[in-house]
């Protein structure tokens, strides 16, 4: 007994914390409150949740040897120290992902986010993760693509790659999106972006031919090159000559970005893709540490309120209701089914033992949700009146102070002119007016908490611009690696019909299918930037969907998985969050689809523009009839892209209960593990 | 201290040499293996050449 009052301690700390949270209205809430109840829950359900689903459903073994020791090769395959391991894990689930959902959640407030993120990671995320890890483990580290033909049949398998891929064509698309909305018209940033290439291709020749292999030493150098980037922006920014040559519409910026993908991911690795992804992981991790450091250091209050009115729907950044809207806003962070891809890779070839797994597996996820709830305090420590300056469309705010100050303040935030314009100019930019896509609400919230603990109101223009690249700097690697991986994921598919496709036959094929993968990304980009609405409006609900439902998928496979080991009796742990997932993915799609209200519907939205267009008529936001089509074709692939997903998730489904039915009726246990092997006695 | 450079390296999908070596000198006595600089450069090209396990 006496074991668990440390455990008791803790969870009455997180309870009051909620309570506090919950509780309070009106006065000013300190961010540590949110902090401190996310940081005791994570580590009762650790403690307690994690531990009951090692032991009790899934029943680790620590005498069976893992893949790590049975297929040791010193490459590959290496028994992995498990703190080190969880760094790397960590590392590789940790994106831009955690950080925009919950600044875009913030629009209704800071507790249905919070209380979110605290829920979905603690019963659906983190369980995902964990599960995945588990079986991925068991089966000598094969994907998830492999696991579910594995699990489940060749054409659930098939159908589960597909649906990866298109979910990969969406997070390119929003995530380069993110990072036009955050460089357009910003010559200080574009210009220290820019200078990343010439310095990642430098550090790529030092790593291969001057001192190969010395990562730390290249990394350092770099760092040093990026800070003088960001303080020699400043000046270029501000030259007549030079500043105008980093100031970029977003269509020229879209166009850059497609082909910069496509150049990108046919060079050689060692020169741009690794080097920048040096830079991108250590800064991406200090940065976190800061931030964590940072928020506890400075102990701001919330100013953003735990409700607003837009819980009910009609929010400026993105439409729809809290149900179930919110829980595909906020999908990494809470539960990203972008994370099993990752928990079927390298991580399940270099775990030492089975006992690792629920530390690597649903210990990083925490980690990540605490990232998550970061993003969140961030974005609620902002005044409201420059959250939803920042995060409204230009079509609702027009385009100068003025006009959007008294928009924001109609919306009820009252905010002045001058306000908006005294925060552009202390973060060095021309406006922060409709800087949508939540990465320059984020780095305005980093520059006032790095600001307050270092350099004062100086060096705000600085941070946020750190914060910016830091940001932009790691969506472009997950773009130009995300392009590559899309690429070979589009190989194995074609392959499946024209096996002359696969990989390792000709350069022609790899050649064409990154053209098609990046024309595809590129597609979406191109329709988002254009999009009058902002883009991000209309993508990152999208994204949303599609990011939960790859976890269902992979919550399916857990418990299908579960069945054929005969523990149908423990399977609650993964169908409870399933049938959430379900829930959510299935209204949230169909409305997306068939919503009557032009906002959430994108077939209705199509329908109230094509008969306006039949009519002859011009609607706003669009202005010219090019611009109506436009919209219309748009938004029927956008419907088109819903039904693939609903129809990829409801197939799933089917072979799913098909599985577990067999399962029932067979006596014995049926799952496909590798044969078990002991742990080698010393 | 060591161990988070292990980690650091990790990170960027560079396992420890020294394992490797390890490894190599206790399976497979009889094979050369692969110098540092080839070992990382192995590693660097497994990593990213398949498209690395990176998230959104």
């Amino acid at each position: 007994m006496n074991r668990h009052i440390p455990w008791i301690f803790l969870a009455i700390v997180g309870a009051s914390c909620l309570a506090v949270l919950a509780t309070s209205r009106g006065e000013a809430v300190n961010a540590l409150w949110i902090v401190c109840a996310s940081v005791s829950c994570f580590l009762v359900a650790y403690r307690y949740y994690a531990l009951y689903i090692a032991c009790h459903v899934i029943q680790l073994d620590p005498n069976r040897a893992t893949p790590a020791i049975y297929r040791s090769d010193g490459l590959d395959y290496v028994p992995t120290d498990r703190r080190v391991l969880f760094g790397h894990h960590f590392a590789a689930i940790a994106g831009a992902g955690p950080l925009v959902g919950p600044v875009l959640a913030a629009q209704m407030g800071y507790l249905p986010g919070t209380l979110w993120i605290l829920c979905g990671v603690v019963l659906a995320g983190a369980v995902q993760d964990f599960m995945v890890l588990f079986i991925s483990m068991r089966r000598d580290g094969k994907s998830l693509g492999e696991l579910v033909r594995l699990e489940m049949g060749a054409l659930a398998g098939t159908i589960a790659l597909a649906g990866a891929f298109l979910i990969m064509v969406i997070i390119l698309a929003v995530l380069a999106l993110i990072v036009v909305r955050a460089l357009a018209e910003s010559p200080w940033g574009m210009f220290t972006v820019t200078a990343t290439i010439p310095l990642a291709l430098a550090m790529g020749v030092y790593t291969r031919w001057i001192r190969p292999g010395r990562i730390g030493e290249v990394s350092v150098l770099g760092l040093i090159g990026l800070i003088a980037a960001i303080f020699f922006g400043q000046n270029v920014a501000a030259s007549e000559v030079w500043g105008p040559i980093f100031i970029f519409t977003p269509q020229t910026l879209c166009w850059i970005l497609i082909g910069y993908g496509a150049l990108a991911s046919v060079l050689p690795v060692w020169l741009l893709l690794a080097p920048r992804d040096y830079l991108s992981t250590f800064l991406k991790i200090g940065a976190i540490t800061a931030l964590a450091i940072g928020i506890v250091v400075m102990a701001p209050p919330l100013r953003m309120p735990a409700l607003t009115q837009f819980v009910g729907g009609g929010g400026p950044a993105w439409s729809g209701a809290l149900f179930p809207f919110l829980f595909i806003t906020i999908a990494c962070g809470a539960v990203s089914g972008f994370h099993a891809l990752i928990a079927s890779g390298t991580t399940p070839k270099l775990i030492a033992a089975e006992t690792d797994a629920p530390f690597i597996g649903y210990g990083a996820m925490l980690m990540e949700a605490f990232v998550a709830i970061m993003a969140l305090v961030g974005a609620s420590i902002l005044d409201p009146g420059i959250y939803f300056a920042m995060n409204s469309p230009a079509a609702v705010l027009g385009n100068d102070p003025v006009s959007a100050a008294h928009a924001v303040t109609a919306m009820g935030f009252p905010i002045s002119a001058d306000t908006l314009v005294q925060t552009a100019r202390d973060v060095g930019e021309h406006t922060i007016i409709s800087r949508t896509g939540g990465a320059p609400t984020l780095a305005v919230a980093m520059a006032e908490i790095f600001s307050h603990v270092a350099g004062g109101t100086a060096m705000k223009a600085f941070w946020y611009h750190f914060a910016i690249l830091f940001e932009a700097l790691f969506i472009l690697t997950a773009v130009d690696a995300g392009t590559r991986a899309g690429r070979f994921m589009l190989q194995d598919l074609i392959g499946l019909a024209v096996p002359s496709f696969r990989a390792g036959t000709s350069w022609v094929p790899g050649i064409v299918a990154t053209g098609i993968c990046v024309a595809s990304w590129g597609f979406f980009l191109y329709q988002g930037v254009t999009d009058p609405l902002g883009g991000v409006n209309t993508l990152w609900p999208v994204f949303g969907i599609s990011n939960q439902m790859l976890a269902a998928i992979a919550l399916m496979l857990a418990t299908a998985v579960l069945f054929r080991m005969k523990r149908q009796r423990s399977a609650w742990v993964t169908v409870i969050p399933t049938v959430w997932l379900l829930i959510c993915t299935l209204t949230a799609g169909s409305l997306k689809l068939l919503s009557s209200d032009p906002s959430v519907g994108f077939l209705t939205h199509a329908a109230k523009f094509a008969s306006a267009l039949d009519r002859g008529e011009v609607v706003a936001p669009a202005k010219s009839v090019a611009d109506m089509q436009a919209i219309v074709f748009n938004d029927r692939i956008d419907a088109g892209l819903c039904a693939v997903f609903l129809a990829v998730v409801l197939s799933l489904l089917f072979f799913t209960i098909r599985t577990c039915l067999a399962a029932l009726h067979d006596p014995a246990p049926s799952v496909n593990e590798s044969p078990k092997q002991m742990v080698p006695t010393e | 201290m060591r161990m988070l450079h292990t980690m650091l390296r990790l990170m960027v999908g560079q396992p420890p040499y020294e394992a490797y070596l390890a490894h190599m000198a206790q399976r497979h006595p009889s094979t050369q293996p692969m110098s540092r600089t080839d070992f990382f450069r192995n590693r660097e090209e497994a990593r990213y050449g398949s498209g690395a396990g990176k998230c959104c």
